[in-house]
């Protein structure tokens, strides 16, 4: 390493040591850029496949209102996937490029969008415990290093309670409704609840890049330690729904002051992460399917914008 | 606020450019950097503008500007570019000690 190189690491190393923000144009490690380009790539990817399980439900909404709430809600996770890949931008990277990544399976996205949304109760149990688990993920991140990347995810943050809001609403009056209403809303929190529980990534023991991501101010909290206080949070939550959580271990510990929760098992979650998961192939399809099908519309676009080129401010 | 700027003159595949999204939250606010957008024209860019960044009413008027065309000076702030700033002291109403009679300045 030359003797600027070093000036340089030293200064980065110092405006993370002050938690202050690193910004585009600063110097930054080859490793911090490539480690966030994956990461905001990825949680950029998760929102915009994201919108697949839940759009599966807008024409069948039950009522106009939750038709529009779910249009809504839809339109918020283009939205987010969007402020996301401005974000990833802003390190060099080109948008198409990543879109490019995700078509050709070099880049994932969150395995938890490769499970089916069977039923209306679905809908419900992903904006309660998914979109749950991704604000225990997410409100730490709005402190993340990289300014970009926290600005992106204080304005997600402010928009997912909303999501997860009206899913416990979906919950709660299926739960209260008729038996078979309230069956369905247990069963869809029993399908849901293990995969929730794997969102938040591998134990800390066998997650290697979190040490290194926490050193640069990326994370601030591992892995088990957002997983538990999403289960502390969310416990409470289920009995008022009157919905049980699929966990016999599922207990209170006083002494810890934390819920002890049985072991999940993670070769349904690396099954599901390289590809074994039921949607897999449909959601990847889909994706690929609608950006080929859109491509005259950006054409169009871009060739009435180069006809009127010059009269307009361009 | 311009520090992501010459090096972003690039174009997705589709050739649209990317533009800078700044916000007016209400009237009496200067409009402040959001993100940006990609968009084949100035028409078009206003009008994701609105909808990536304006879903609940955070705006009341929006500017988009080709990000080729914001010049930024060097993002650190140490750079000498800043230096005649810091040696004015006496620009600070601080540096003048009054005397005690002076209740009030």
């Amino acid at each position: 390493m030359s003797e600027t190189d070093a000036a340089l690491l030293a200064r980065f190393e110092a405006t993370i040591a002050a938690d202050e923000r690193i910004e585009p144009r600063d110097w930054m490690p080859d490793a911090y850029r490539a480690t966030l380009i994956r990461q905001i790539a990825q949680h950029a990817h998760s929102e915009i496949i994201g919108m697949q399980p839940e759009a599966n439900w807008i024409t069948r909404a039950p009522s106009l209102l939750r038709k529009a709430i779910l249009l809504a809600k839809v339109q918020d996770e283009a939205g987010h996937g969007l402020y996301l890949y401005a974000a990833a931008e802003t390190l060099g990277v080109d948008r198409a490029e990543l879109f490019e990544l995700l078509h050709t399976r070099k880049q994932k996205y969150s395995s938890i969008f490769n499970y089916p949304t069977l039923t209306w109760a679905d809908v419900g149990a992903i904006g309660w415990l998914v979109d749950g688990a991704a604000i225990t993920n997410q409100v730490p991140l709005c402190r993340c290093s990289y300014g970009p990347y926290a600005r992106a995810m204080i304005r997600i943050c402010k928009e997912e309670s909303f999501h997860q809001r009206q899913g416990f609403d979906i919950l709660y009056r299926l739960s209260h409704g008729t038996p078979a209403q309230h069956e369905m809303a247990q069963d869809a929190v029993n399908r849901w609840w293990w995969p929730t529980l794997m969102m938040f990534g591998p134990p800390d023991d066998q997650s290697p890049h979190t040490a290194q991501s926490m050193a640069w101010g990326i994370k601030r909290f591992t892995n088990d330690e957002l997983r538990q206080k999403f289960i502390d949070m969310i416990v409470p939550q289920a009995e008022v729904l009157g919905l049980t959580l699929p966990d016999p271990q599922l207990r209170w510990n006083p002494e810890r002051g934390h819920y002890d929760h049985g072991p999940i098992d993670w070769s349904e979650f690396y099954r599901v992460i390289n590809g074994g998961g039921p949607c897999n192939e449909q959601r990847l399809r889909h994706r690929i399917e609608a950006y080929t099908e859109g491509a005259w519309v950006r054409e169009a676009a871009a060739a009435y914008a180069a006809k009127h080129a010059g009269t307009a401010a361009a | 606020m311009i520090e992501q700027a010459p090096q972003r003159e690039r174009r997705d595949h589709d050739g649209w450019p990317l533009w800078e999204v700044f916000i007016r939250p209400r009237r009496g606010l200067a409009h402040v950097h959001a993100g940006s957008v990609h968009a084949p024209d100035a028409v078009m860019a206003l009008r994701n503008a609105r909808d990536v960044y304006t879903r609940r009413g955070e705006g009341v008027s929006i500017w988009v500007v080709p990000s080729r065309h914001i010049v930024a000076s060097s993002p650190d702030e140490k750079d000498p570019f800043f230096d005649p700033a810091a040696d004015k002291v006496y620009r600070h109403p601080t540096f003048y000690v009054l005397p005690k009679e002076v209740r009030q300045m």
